[in-house]
């Protein structure tokens, strides 16, 4: 197998008294589309902010193309950063900036192209993600959910990414707009050579997307010396699986946890 | 006996871990300041600094003039009984001029720049982190200190002068509207002292305090916007401590610059006290 494009080493995240992530080793290889996921609060966001330099790892690193993130200085880490897609849970559009000048944004930011040729692109990608023409000129506040998702992914491959980070893309979709957004993420796949990590709560979007499906458990579940990857396979290997907590999570079933909760409360 | 010192120990470790609290975030908040200024050397910087200048400065503009009238009018109200029986009408100038321009058109707008638009910095970067738009300024090439707090930066410390030129004006204003106009004082008189008293060393101290005061409110607003607490509660919360320590940083500030300058003149000028 070639050298991984993105590794994690040993990676433990630790916010304040409050550890998420523990002892992660994690190799993704250039091409793959991984799907993370998870129960809610058990690392996922974290590690995908890790793997972008948005967050420092407490302990360990975060090796992308052969460089330690960890190590880098902010400038060379900015650098880096522009090789990376993000599309973000909310899709963190600019407020006070236009569709438009949200697409727009990262290209001005280079400055190496003129007015011209990012209007061209601009609209190139708002084509692309399956939005009209006509939203360049509105505001995100006017936007639907699923229409911010599509600016947000349009904003992310301005910069022709070579890798796309998708935060929960399908997250307060209606069942056809997440499929559209799985669409996208396939057509994405299609279009270009790009490695993608999913972070999802979604069976469907790791079915249909994912060729590589990786399960974090939350830390305070697990017992001593267990490893917080309690699965790492193919979406088919997933389905198969025995272990009754990656059934339980694909299966989405609460069983004891409801009386858990209210044994903690 | 045994309880006693349990409880000082536990307020010994209290105050340890505040005062090490306090230490780290002053060092955070000098690091940040650092970032502040190196962003004045990038470009991008520079691109959102008409619209922030805008908001900043223009649409302070109302409240800097309604504040410094009043407080101009109610000093000129607070003393005229007392200079009046003194015989000292005619002076009343002098102390109301030279309360606002080296105090009160400073301070106040440098309060007013902390609570209309420092706790709206503070609020509105707050927003920015808990919805990720920070983030995604970094992941879109751009450093996010540069970018949002450099021109915040630079618009308090370049408006806050004008502003404080505005309070002056109309401090003074106020103060002989209603010295000149409502209790009658001679005009002419009140003008003449206030012109022989006033010089152009209480004005510039006037204008330089301001310059530290806008400074320390932008890093202080835009540190607590930065990293503010998550929800609508953290947001809140980032927009009052963001107006709390400012205004006691201003007035801090305020304290020892006036000690400095005062020493500054007493050194340049020797023999200028003793001869007013």
């Amino acid at each position: 197998m070639s050298e991984a494009l993105i590794s994690l080493q040993q990676v433990t995240m630790q916010f304040e008294a409050q550890r998420v992530l523990h002892a992660i080793d994690l190799d993704i290889q250039r091409g793959q589309t991984v799907g993370i996921i998870g129960e809610s609060g058990c690392g996922k966001t974290v590690l995908l902010k890790l793997i972008i330099g948005l967050l420092r790892p407490t302990v360990g690193r975060v090796i992308f193309d052969g460089k330690d993130l960890t190590k880098l200085s902010e400038r060379e880490l900015t650098r880096q950063r522009l090789r990376f897609g993000f599309l973000f849970q909310g899709a963190a559009l600019f407020d006070s900036l236009s569709v438009y000048d949200n697409v727009a944004f990262g290209l001005r930011a280079q400055g190496r192209k003129s007015e011209a040729e990012i209007r061209e692109l601009v609209c190139n990608r708002i084509q692309e993600v399956g939005l009209p023409l006509s939203v360049l000129d509105k505001k995100p506040a006017e936007l639907s959910g699923g229409m911010k998702k599509r600016v947000g992914l349009a904003r992310a491959l301005a910069l022709d990414p070579e890798v796309m980070l998708y935060d929960e893309p399908t997250t307060g979709l209606d069942p056809i707009m997440t499929d559209v957004i799985n669409e996208l993420i396939l057509q994405t796949r299609r279009r270009r050579p790009v490695t993608s990590i999913i972070v999802t709560h979604e069976m469907k979007t790791v079915n249909k997307v994912s060729d590589r499906v990786v399960m974090l458990y939350p830390l305070s579940r697990l017992k001593p010396g267990e490893p917080q990857i309690l699965f790492d396979g193919t979406p088919e290997q997933l389905r198969a699986c025995a272990d009754p907590r990656v059934r339980q999570f694909i299966e989405g079933e609460a069983r004891d946890r409801l009386q858990e909760l209210a044994t903690k409360a | 006996m045994a309880t006693v010192s349990s409880e000082a120990l536990g307020l010994w470790r209290w105050g340890r871990r505040k005062v090490a609290e306090a230490i780290l975030d002053l060092g955070d908040l000098s690091i940040f300041a650092f970032h502040i200024l190196a962003g004045m050397r990038r470009r991008s910087s520079y691109n959102t600094l008409l619209p922030i200048s805008y908001s900043v400065g223009v649409r302070s503009i109302p409240v800097v003039t309604i504040t410094g009238l009043f407080i101009g009018m109610v000093l000129a109200v607070q003393a005229y009984a007392e200079f009046y029986h003194l015989g000292l009408a005619t002076r009343l100038g002098q102390i109301i001029n030279i309360s606002v321009v080296r105090e009160l058109g400073p301070v106040l707008a440098a309060v007013m720049l902390a609570g209309r638009v420092g706790s709206a910095m503070a609020a509105e970067l707050a927003t920015m982190r808990i919805t990720e738009q920070i983030d995604a300024l970094a992941c879109l090439g751009v450093y996010p200190v540069h970018y949002l707090g450099t021109p915040r930066f630079l618009a308090s410390v370049s408006l806050i002068p004008l502003l404080t030129i505005l309070a002056n004006f109309m401090g003074v204003l106020g103060g002989a509207l209603i010295c000149i106009d409502v209790y009658h004082v001679e005009s002419h008189h009140y003008w003449e002292n206030v012109r022989g008293y006033i010089g152009m060393w209480d004005l510039m101290t006037g204008l330089i305090k301001p310059i530290f005061f806008g400074a320390a409110i932008a890093i202080i607003c835009c540190h607590r916007g930065f990293y503010s607490e998550a929800g609508a509660e953290g947001v809140g919360r980032a927009a009052t401590r963001a107006f709390v320590l400012s205004f006691i940083v201003v007035l801090v500030l305020d304290f020892f610059l006036a000690m400095f300058l005062n020493n500054l003149y007493d050194y340049l000028w020797p023999q200028a006290r003793h001869m007013l």
